[in-house]
């Protein structure tokens, strides 16, 4: 009998022990927010174009982590999704159908002789990418704009339309086979 | 460092990891001087032609420019001035194809050239040592020197650095095949090349001075050596032959056994490289106060009759040189564009327009026969699968692993290759240059550089627009909660200002409560005239009274009418009509006054609805005439009421002012008083009336 008490009064030490233990550690290495929300903001493209549904890519990234489709970003793409899925351990999917890939990286372009300067694409820009005051000409931060797409609709005049960006030799990418490898005997 | 000096002093160098051997082929340009040409007929200049940023126009279109006239400008420290190469007018501006592998289209300037070759004004400077550092510098600057070694760095930022500089290296291995571009200026200019190194000596005070040179270019040795006899600090050290030994890192680690770490630069180990030709243009600039302009092309390959190194300028088109050159289509008629190389075969890259001019990187114009170089006529690479043999390890100059990074370039697996230290690989090519399985993987790695560093770029964008994003939510925010602070405050003033004891305010209140007991006042009223409309026997009595008297009116009109005999004074009817008609109106707008008090429109609706009683009244008391006057004269009955008619017509004015000005004398009156019961009364008798 005293074996069988001894034994449990043992086991409740050791028990207590690793409970204090446990909660200690709970709170001593506590993590503020979801770190999983961060990750899945940093692979997403930040156009902040809110084609997923969601204002925003943190919101969108939020809404992922909540169990949101995976397949809602069009800027981001294939890539995007794969990265995604591979981080949430899911299956890869499509990208969704009410979503067209992009065809490629845009930047908004204000007319500036059609500007009336009623402000109402400074008010819709996710990124503060356009300057101008009312009734003065807009124009674009085109080194900010992320090509969302977002200041076209609002504009009364339809002064704005998104070019796609020039292929310079900056952001130029080698194409293979373009240039044999020589080799000389 | 004292072992480093013994062993330079002994000529015993070290060895980096890695190199090959491949066929020379210098022999067909390296027994030749450089030839002078004459002037091509156009100029083509891009505005960029090294690394860093273009300058600003300082010409347009139409203007005569002199030779070493400068054409740009920038404040910009990374920017490089181009000059005009020979005297001429500007004929346009505007993109044209570079020499890029891209084949892209960049801004250049056309120069048209007149012939006459007529320089600018220029300073010969006798004895450059009384120039201070910021003289010397600012001249190489305006001079618009970048490396011409073929990343075409910028020079005056390589030179303008802290003292404590231990080596001062200059590049002239010229170790990739073909190319003797080098070797002639060293042959030919040797004297000004020194002047070149002195000048850099001057401006850097190295503890030592190391010129490096492979062995198979024994004549420009001879020359420099003989240049440099009279100089202790500088030293010729001959290097064993093997590419690529002319690599930057390569060098410094064969002449100083000093390795640059990854992502270092020389600079941070006190060591500055330079390339001879940037030497010359260094002197040139400094002592001549000649700009960059020129350069030696080396002119190779099968394809040439007359295969030259040659002094051409700067934006002369490839065509021209090939032209100069005697460029043969030998047994290639059939293909449309032979392959043309500019640099080297290892790494120079395929020009895909002949009009692409000769920039300050350009070292050699390589034009390849069929049985010289098969690989650049076929676009079908003949890649194999990689046998894991391991090769390309052994030769790799920055000891990387290129199947690896094969591997994963092909994966695009980015975080792996910088994890192998892609961006060590200096592009050399030796890997490819030795695959059994014809890989070519200097491509594979091209294109993953390029995609890295846009990934990186993209990634720094998202960045930015994450920040922008954040804090433009920060300012809405911001924004919103001031707007509702202020709403607040606004209304905290308005209260105070009505709870404070000014007489306004008073009033305000007293108003407010005058309102509030007239409607209630009008509530009373309300429930009065359900309660006397309980009476209806009295009030039709009335109406039965009132409408008596309207016929007893009319009798009496009709008797005057009679009596009178046509000349009628019909104003008895109106008479009684007014007084009728104006007492149920004036008793209407009392109504009306007083269910809404302070509405001066329901005056007026009162009135206008008076009036349509009035109108109504009238019709009926014409009824009644045509009625009771059968038994008159039809002839005269017609007039009569025609005239009655006229009169009504105006009289109705006439009422309804009368209305008006009773109503308004009323409402004065009994606007304190609240006796409603006569007025609903009315009220309700004037609707019988209706």
């Amino acid at each position: 009998m005293i074996n069988i008490l001894i034994a449990i009064a043992v086991l409740g030490i050791i028990a207590a022990c690793f409970g204090a233990l446990l909660g200690y550690a709970s709170v001593r290495y506590h993590v503020d927010g979801d770190p999983i929300v961060e990750q899945l903001d940093a692979l997403l493209p930040q156009t902040q174009c809110g084609q997923c549904g969601y204002p925003g890519c943190k919101p969108y990234a939020e809404a992922v982590a909540n169990g949101e489709a995976i397949n809602k970003c069009a800027p981001g793409g294939e890539d995007t999704i794969k990265k995604i899925a591979d981080l949430l351990g899911v299956d890869v999917q499509p990208l969704d159908e009410n979503h067209e890939q992009d065809a490629g990286p845009k930047v908004a372009f204000i007319i500036e002789e059609d500007c009336i300067g009623c402000t109402k694409c400074i008010q819709a820009c996710p990124v503060d990418a356009i300057l101008g005051a009312a009734k003065q000409m807009h124009t674009i931060i085109a080194d900010e704009c992320t090509g969302c797409d977002l200041c076209v609709a609002p504009c009364p005049v339809d002064c704005i339309e998104m070019r796609p960006i020039p292929e310079t030799i900056q952001n130029w990418q080698w194409d293979l086979n373009k240039i044999a490898i020589t080799q000389v005997d | 460092m004292e072992s480093i000096v013994e062993r330079i002093n002994q000529n015993k160098f070290w060895h980096f990891h890695g190199g090959i051997h491949p066929p020379e082929q210098k022999k067909s340009t390296n027994e030749k001087p450089i030839r002078q040409l004459s002037l091509p007929k156009q100029l083509i200049l891009p505005l960029q032609q090294h690394i860093g940023r273009q300058g600003d126009l300082l010409v347009k279109v139409g203007d005569k420019v002199l030779k070493g006239q400068a054409l740009t400008q920038s404040s910009n420290p990374m920017a490089v001035p181009v000059h005009a190469p020979t005297s001429g007018t500007i004929s346009a501006i505007k993109k044209s194809v570079i020499a890029h592998p891209s084949g892209l289209s960049e801004l250049c300037l056309f120069i048209d050239v007149d012939g006459e070759d007529t320089w600018r004004e220029r300073n010969i400077c006798q004895d450059f040592s009384q120039l201070s550092h910021q003289q010397i510098i600012g001249k190489i600057a305006n001079a618009g020197i970048a490396g011409m070694g073929g990343a075409g760095f910028p020079t005056h930022i390589k030179v303008n650095t802290k003292p404590d500089i231990n080596f001062l290296i200059i590049n002239a291995a010229e170790c990739e095949p073909y190319i003797t571009a080098d070797d002639l200026l060293m042959r030919e200019h040797s004297t000004a090349i020194i002047d070149g190194i002195k000048i850099l000596d001057q401006l850097l005070n190295p503890a030592f001075i190391l010129i490096g040179i492979e062995d198979n270019k024994p004549q420009a040795i001879k020359a420099l050596k003989h240049a440099t006899e009279s100089i202790e600090k500088i030293k010729v050290c001959v290097l064993e032959t093997k590419y690529p030994s002319g690599g930057e890192k390569q060098l410094i680690k064969l002449l100083t056994g000093k390795e640059v770490a990854s992502g270092a630069l020389p600079i941070h180990s006190g060591i500055v490289v330079q390339n001879v030709a940037t030497c010359f243009a260094i002197s040139e600039a400094v002592i001549n106060d000649t700009p960059l302009i020129r350069r030696v092309v080396t002119l190779a390959g099968q394809a040439l009759a007359k295969p030259q190194n040659v002094w051409a300028l700067l934006g002369t088109p490839v065509s021209y040189l090939l032209e100069q050159a005697g460029f043969v289509h030998e047994g290639q008629k059939q293909l449309a564009n032979p392959p043309v190389i500019m640099g080297g075969p290892m790494m120079g890259f395929s020009i895909l327009n002949e009009n692409v001019p000769v920039v300050k990187t350009s070292n050699c114009i390589l034009a390849p026969s069929k049985t010289e170089m098969p690989s650049a006529f076929d676009n079908n690479t003949s890649e194999v699968e990689c046998i894991r043999c391991g090769q390309c390890a052994e030769v790799c100059p920055s000891q990387l692993l290129p199947q690896e990074l094969q591997w994963s370039a092909k994966a695009k697996d980015h975080q792996q290759l910088t994890k192998l230290n892609l961006f060590d690989c200096i592009d050399c090519g030796a890997c490819a240059y030795v695959c059994p399985s014809h890989i070519p993987l200097v491509q594979y790695y091209r294109v993953a550089k390029a995609e890295i560093r846009q990934q990186q770029q993209l990634d720094l964008k998202a960045e930015k627009a994450k920040e922008r994003f954040e804090a433009r939510k920060l300012r809405l925010e911001r924004e919103k909660i001031a707007r509702e602070e202020k709403h607040k405050k606004a209304a905290a003033a308005r209260k105070a200002a009505m709870n404070k004891k000014t007489p306004e305010a008073g009033a305000a209140k007293s108003a407010v409560a005058a309102a509030l007991a007239r409607v209630k006042a009008k509530k009373a009223a309300g429930a009065k005239a359900q309660e006397i409309s309980a009476e209806p026997q009295e009030v039709s009595n009335q109406v039965q009274d009132e409408k008596s008297q309207v016929k007893a009116a009319i009798a009496r009109a009709k008797a005057k009418k009679e009596a009178k005999n046509k000349a009628v004074e019909p104003s008895v009817t109106p008479d009684v009509d007014t007084k009728q008609l104006s007492e149920s109106s004036v008793s209407k707008t009392n109504v009306a006054e007083k269910a809404a008090p302070h509405k001066a429109a329901d005056d007026k609706k009162a009135k206008i609805a008076a009036a349509i009683a009035k109108a109504k009244e009238k019709a009926k008391v014409k009824k009644a005439q045509e009625a009771e006057l059968p038994t008159s004269a039809e002839a005269e009955k017609n007039p009569v009421g025609e005239q009655v008619k006229q009169t009504n017509v105006d009289d109705k004015k006439a009422k309804i002012a009368a209305a008006v000005a009773k109503a308004k004398a009323k409402a004065k009156a009994k606007a304190a008083e609240k006796k409603q019961a006569p007025a609903s009364i009315t009220e309700n008798n004037s609707e019988e009336i209706k």
